[in-house]
């Protein structure tokens, strides 16, 4: 039977508290840039130009968003795939980080794209031999897969409690109906789409990586090399547990709920090993290509590379094979912390350290409206986060069981 | 994986994307070419002969309908001071530099796409509004284009440009070779009016020997390379010198394909979806038998 008792249910606490209204002005703030971006051109409110084509917007919103959010991979492999149930409480709210950042991701592209009102034309215009199409196409697809996969939650919240107002009450019964049935065949095929969701992961994940080869020696030799699919894939896959329990720690202090920290401890554990092998490819790199030459000299690229790989890999990785850090909600949460910064860092260096055009003379650094936007969504994405938890049935309250927590498996075994 | 398969390989990607939207196949559009024609056309730029007029600057914003001004105000060589990149106001530049070891006068470079025979554009472009064309054009079709500038990550001469404070329609602008002009059979526009003729257009293999004959004719006068014979695969665009490329503003490159690497691996990811296939089928297995464990432990407890 379970091991622990899982009880997703809607958080009761007020929305709007003062850390609530200080997103909420960084959220407005964000808009007024994006206003004049779409008013203008991106020219007006970005630093990009003819040398530097992509920036933070593309570097940290869309390739370290997309690393982000892979504890919603991460943990539906863990828990659905090989239905280790004891960690069924962190699926839900990893799922709907994975949401929410892709959703984001999305909203990074468009604001991106030149003529972002074309958005679709990848659909139906192929070109096989670009990866960016690889990621676009996968990421499209995946965006879907994750709605479907947060379906049941939205069911879940409805049915019994279709209450529509006025005139509308008359279509309560064929409403909750619908939602019945939706939540039914949603139940019987979701593993189809867990699989996906891990499938099409994994793809775009390291897909993500395939982009910057073709930029060839526009890349600095620290970071470029033919490896990077496999070394973006492998520290997606490390940066989502550490991510879930970021967030889980922060959510149970922000909502002031009691911390999972037994769970936590457990999904802690898995990360050196994961860091590890991430590190060992890392560094088996630069051994082969030789690249260790560039760190002997003193500029921004070998700083930068330094301090991803120490703060963001060494140190965690040695903390987290600490019992003693694993049962510490701070300490834990310091490693997370760095193993984040870690993966948000290489995504910045690989996208734009990194990037040096040949008829380059400056260094591009992103203006404030680019540090806005990105800002803005962030703070929208904690913003629908909050709403979300205290709304729909997201969060796992220690006590009751609620019985669902083998809903999605393969069918045929009873 | 060879080029013939490749075509194959997006050529049925185009069809089964036109079976999954719903669409026509003549409405989705096929994937980029890249006609290697053994005619495609091709110039030699002999810097040495190059005098700098700029009347290949005028004649080309005549060309493409970009504001030009008089030919006259082309003269003024002050511009030169500093190395200019083309953009969407000039989609060629000459730039100046030191005298090489031909003669006492300074050495002038024209500066546009190099039409790669394996353009990282065309690679890159997610939609595929790149093509490279029967006739050695490297040309873009705004129809396509999405704004997301990959193209100018890609391309290891810096060229795709972008009007960035363009709200709506913004363009991807570059050298197109000319192509409007081309099909009708006459000569791109920097080469009909080159006054010294500096610029000449031609196939591609007979420039290459021509480029050869030059330097055994006058050993003197050029350096033993012909850039763009080899650089990144190849180019349509291809220049002769006095002095290293390297003290003219060219980028120092390697002689594979640009797209060479990115390529492989794609298609290694994607053979034929075989293994996204495989690994969807691995964890449909996976879970299938951890369901399976996790009942067969509960009738054991009980």
């Amino acid at each position: 039977m379970n091991h622990e008792d899982i009880n997703p249910v809607p958080v009761k606490r007020k929305f709007f508290t003062p850390g609530v209204i200080v997103l909420c002005v960084l959220a407005l703030n964000a808009l007024v840039f994006l206003a004049i971006r779409f008013f203008y051109g991106i020219g007006t409110v970005t630093n990009l130009d003819n040398q530097y084509p992509w920036g933070i917007w593309i570097g940290i919103d869309v390739a370290a968003g997309v690393a982000l959010a892979a504890g919603g991979f991460t943990t539906a492999a863990l828990g659905h795939v090989m239905h280790r149930e004891e960690y069924a409480a962190v699926i839900r709210p990893a799922l709907l980080t994975a949401m929410l950042g892709y959703t984001f991701v999305a909203m990074g592209v468009l604001v991106d794209l030149g003529r972002w009102y074309y958005i679709y034309h990848p659909i139906y215009m192929w070109n096989g031999n670009s990866a960016l199409f690889e990621v676009g196409i996968c990421v499209m697809i995946y965006l879907t897969v994750l709605y479907i996969e947060f379906l049941p939650i939205v069911t879940e919240r409805f049915i019994g409690k279709v209450n529509l107002p006025g005139i509308l009450s008359k279509l309560n019964k064929l409403a909750d109906k619908i939602l019945r049935v939706l939540d039914r065949g949603l139940a019987k095929t979701m593993f189809i789409f867990i699989i996906a969701g891990v499938v099409l992961s994994t793809l775009h994940q390291s897909s993500l990586g395939t982009l910057m080869i073709i930029a060839g020696p526009k890349m600095h030799p620290l970071w470029q090399t033919p490896i990077l699919p496999l070394l973006f894939l492998l520290s997606a896959i490390a940066v989502g547990f550490p991510m879930v329990i970021f967030e889980s720690l922060i959510a149970s202090r922000s909502l002031k709920l009691k911390s999972e920290m037994h769970i936590l401890s457990k999904l802690g554990g898995m990360i050196a090993p994961l860091l590890g092998l991430y590190l060992a490819f890392k560094i088996g790199d630069m051994v082969i290509r030789e690249t260790f030459v560039y760190l002997t000299e003193f500029n921004t690229a070998s700083i930068m590379f330094t301090i991803e790989i120490l703060f963001g890999v060494v140190i965690p990785l040695r903390m987290l094979l600490s019992p003693k850090v694993l049962k510490s909600p701070s300490l834990l949460f310091t490693a997370a912390a760095l193993v984040i910064a870690g993966v948000l860092l290489n995504r910045i260096n690989n996208f734009i350290v990194a990037y040096t055009p040949p008829y380059a003379d400056y260094s591009y650094f992103p203006s404030i409206g680019e540090i806005s936007v990105t800002i803005g969504f962030v703070a929208i994405l904690v913003l629908l986060y909050r709403f979300f938890v205290i709304n729909f049935p997201v969060v796992s309250v220690p006590g009751k069981h609620s019985g669902k927590s083998a809903k999605y498996t393969v069918k045929g075994v009873k | 994986m060879s080029g013939k398969s490749r075509r194959d390989f997006l050529k049925s990607s185009a069809l089964i994307g036109a079976g999954i939207t719903g669409l026509s196949s003549n409405s989705a559009k096929a994937a980029p070419e890249n006609i290697l024609s053994p005619d495609r056309m091709g110039v030699l730029v002999d810097t040495t002969v190059c005098i700098g007029c700029r009347n290949c600057e005028w004649a080309c914003k005549e060309a493409h309908d970009i504001p030009a001004g008089d030919l006259e105000s082309y003269e003024n060589r002050e511009i030169m001071k500093n190395d200019r990149r083309p953009d969407h106001t000039a989609l060629t530049v000459i730039n100046e530099y030191s005298p090489g070891k031909h003669s006492n006068l300074p050495v002038n470079v024209k500066v546009q796409c190099m039409h790669c025979d394996h353009p990282a554009c065309v690679s890159a472009c997610i939609v595929g509004a790149f093509s490279k064309q029967d006739n050695g054009s490297v040309i873009w079709d705004t129809d396509m284009c999405i704004g997301c500038r990959y193209c100018m990550v890609a391309c290891p001469f810096q060229i795709p440009t972008f009007e960035y404070h363009k709200a709506l329609q913004p363009d991807i602008t570059k050298c197109d070779f000319c192509f409007e002009r081309t099909k009708e059979g006459k000569l791109p526009a920097c080469v009909d009016i080159c006054p010294v003729e500096a610029l000449t257009y031609g196939p591609r293999t007979e420039l290459v020997l021509i480029a050869r004959e030059r330097i055994r004719r006058n050993p003197e006068r050029y350096i033993g390379h012909i850039f763009g014979e080899y650089e990144v695969g190849g180019t349509s665009w291809m220049y002769l010198a006095s002095k290293d490329y390297n003290e003219l503003g060219f980028p120092q490159l390697g002689n594979d394909p640009a797209p060479g690497v990115s390529e492989s691996i794609q298609h290694g990811i994607f053979a034929y979806f075989v293994p996204p296939a495989s690994l969807y089928a691995l964890l449909g297995g996976m879970m299938w038998l951890s369901k399976r464990r996790k009942e067969l432990e509960q009738e054991e407890k009980i």
